[in-house]
């Protein structure tokens, strides 16, 4: 018992291309072939340590799932309360949509509102682990905020890099925590590259470069999540948002994960891609049968969708095969009408990523992909308050009235509303 | 000498065409292919591009011009 409680989960790093493995450093591309290196667990020793009875007793955030994430037990967390947020069975939607057992994962009340915080919460736990002291990132805005966040509470120096024709009011929400804001002049893209080059140069924790395997499996929380608050079962069928691709990967390793420790039967879900029409490399391959993602220029309102070249498309379509799911698009009009029928039907505000998700599940349902009698779960993954330009033109303006009851009741009368209907009678 | 990391993505048109000999030897670059994948109408191949540091720029831009799309080999950094 204390052999194994002394015993590291941790193998170390391993090549998902040719198997080759790493030790626990801050490395992302294997050295032989250059394919991407994924964090690698001794089962057995997970197995021992985690319980459902244990994981109910934890820390009400994703921390509660520590035993499955890349961090050693004398690490200092970096926890601002990323995750554990609420799974909604949905009522409105359900019947709107024609489905028997929808849920919706709320993950826009995260401490920085979007499921970033997850995945950045074990980036910033490893950088300290690491020994670096400055935290850092590309982005356009969620990721942004996430990073300089945590690194607020980490205690250390964060840079952010954003394109400088990004809005103003998307920066905000990241230069409120007080980071080195980087505006580059270039697009998105070439801000990526950028910072690959600074990483190599610099000794920094770039989350989504050289940390970037240990961030990616903060996102396995949202299948944990999921599977717990549904009293731990797998849904039949879950619909995600997808740029990179990444998250995709991880919910999935979530499922499996929780089935090879048997704390889920064998049971996996089908898992569908949802993607913007405007920026759609991963579901283009799908319906066109191949495994080959060809890059393309992003043009979509769906901005933190738009990766063009998406570093996991390719897995992302071998789970869609292996779990039997399938992938959907929505064009921009579909995406806000998805975020009004979120807001409208059960009270959620998502961004554009959450339209996207709400939009491809309706068109997944209509062609039979998605069936009535599945238990669905939908991930909503960030907040609409973040992405208020999709839907301002969208909104019904204010009536406006004097400070008198006449006043609002001639303006009332005019109203063509139910309530009026009710109320008058 | 410099050395980068890259992934070259051709469109249909120049699967059959020997562009990364081509261009090694007009530039004078030792190309160290890694991993590829290619089919009769498209494919990707990841390599080491090693030479002068201009010289791999012009390379790069090369190959660019031709239709060729030449990524880092990170693939796109993950982003929010
Ligand atoms: C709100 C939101 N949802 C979904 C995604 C997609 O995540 P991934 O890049 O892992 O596919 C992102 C960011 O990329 C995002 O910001
Ligand atoms: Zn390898």
């Amino acid at each position: 018992m204390t052999k194994l409680a002394a015993k590291n989960h941790i193998v170390g790093l391993k090549c998902k291309e040719c198997a080759r493995r790493y030790p626990e450093t801050a490395l992302h591309v294997c050295e032989f072939c250059f394919g991407p290196l994924e964090v690698e667990y001794d089962y057995e020793v997970i197995c021992q340590r985690a319980s459902r009875k244990a994981i109910e007793a934890g820390p009400r955030s994703m921390w509660r799932y520590k035993d499955f994430l890349p961090v050693q037990p004398d690490d200092q967390l970096v926890d601002i309360g990323a995750g554990l947020t609420p799974l909604v069975r949905s009522k409105n939607l359900a019947e709107a949509l024609g489905l028997d057992q929808l849920y919706l994962k709320n993950d826009c009340v995260n401490p920085t509102y979007s499921f970033k915080d997850r995945p950045v919460s074990v980036a910033a736990t490893k950088a300290l682990e690491f020994g670096f002291e400055i935290l850092s990132c590309a982005s356009t805005g969620n990721l942004a905020g996430a990073v300089a966040a945590h690194a607020a509470r980490a205690g250390v120096r964060s840079f952010i890099f954003v394109p400088s024709n990004l809005e103003a009011g998307k920066i905000l929400g990241a230069a409120i925590y007080d980071p080195v804001l980087v505006a580059v002049d270039g697009n998105y893209d070439q801000v990526n590259r950028l910072c690959s080059e600074i990483a190599d140069r610099y000794h920094w924790a770039f989350v989504n470069i050289n940390m970037r395997p240990y961030y990616a499996e903060g996102s396995k929380t949202l299948a944990f999540e999921v599977a717990e608050q549904l009293g731990w079962r797998a849904p039949d069928h879950v619909v995600v948002p997808v740029a990179s691709g990444s998250m995709f990967t991880k919910i999935w390793k979530g499922f499996q994960e929780l089935a090879k420790t048997e704390l889920l039967p064998e049971r996996l879900p089908r898992m569908s891609v949802a993607q913007a029409l405007g920026c759609s490399p991963i579901a283009t391959a799908y319906f066109n049968g191949t495994f080959n993602v060809k890059p393309v220029i992003p043009d979509t309102i769906a901005k933190s969708l738009a990766i063009g070249n998406p570093a996991d498309g390719y897995y992302d379509l071998k789970i869609i095969e292996e779990s039997g799911g399938a992938a959907e698009t929505a064009t921009d009009e579909e995406i806000v009408d998805g975020i009004k029928l979120l807001a409208q039907t059960e009270g959620i505000f998502a961004e554009t990523a959450g339209g996207v998700t709400i939009a491809c599940l309706k068109k997944l349902i209509a062609s039979g992909k998605v069936r009535r009698d599945e238990l669905v779960v939908a991930y909503i993954t960030g907040n609409g308050l973040k992405t208020q330009e999709a839907v301002a033109d969208q909104v019904a303006p204010a009536i406006q009235v004097g400070p008198t009851l006449t006043s609002f009741e001639e303006a009332f009368c005019k109203l063509d509303h139910p309530a009026n209907v009710a109320a008058v009678a | 000498m410099a050395r980068v990391r890259v992934k070259f993505t051709f469109p249909p048109m120049l699967i059959k065409e020997p562009v990364i000999h081509n261009m090694s030897m007009q530039h004078n670059l030792v190309t160290n292919i890694r991993r590829a994948n290619v089919t009769k109408d498209k494919g990707w191949v990841v390599l080491e591009l090693e030479g002068a540091q201009d010289a791999i720029d012009g390379a790069i831009a090369s190959v660019t011009a031709m239709g060729v799309r030449v990524d880092p080999v990170e693939g796109d950094v993950i982003e929010g």
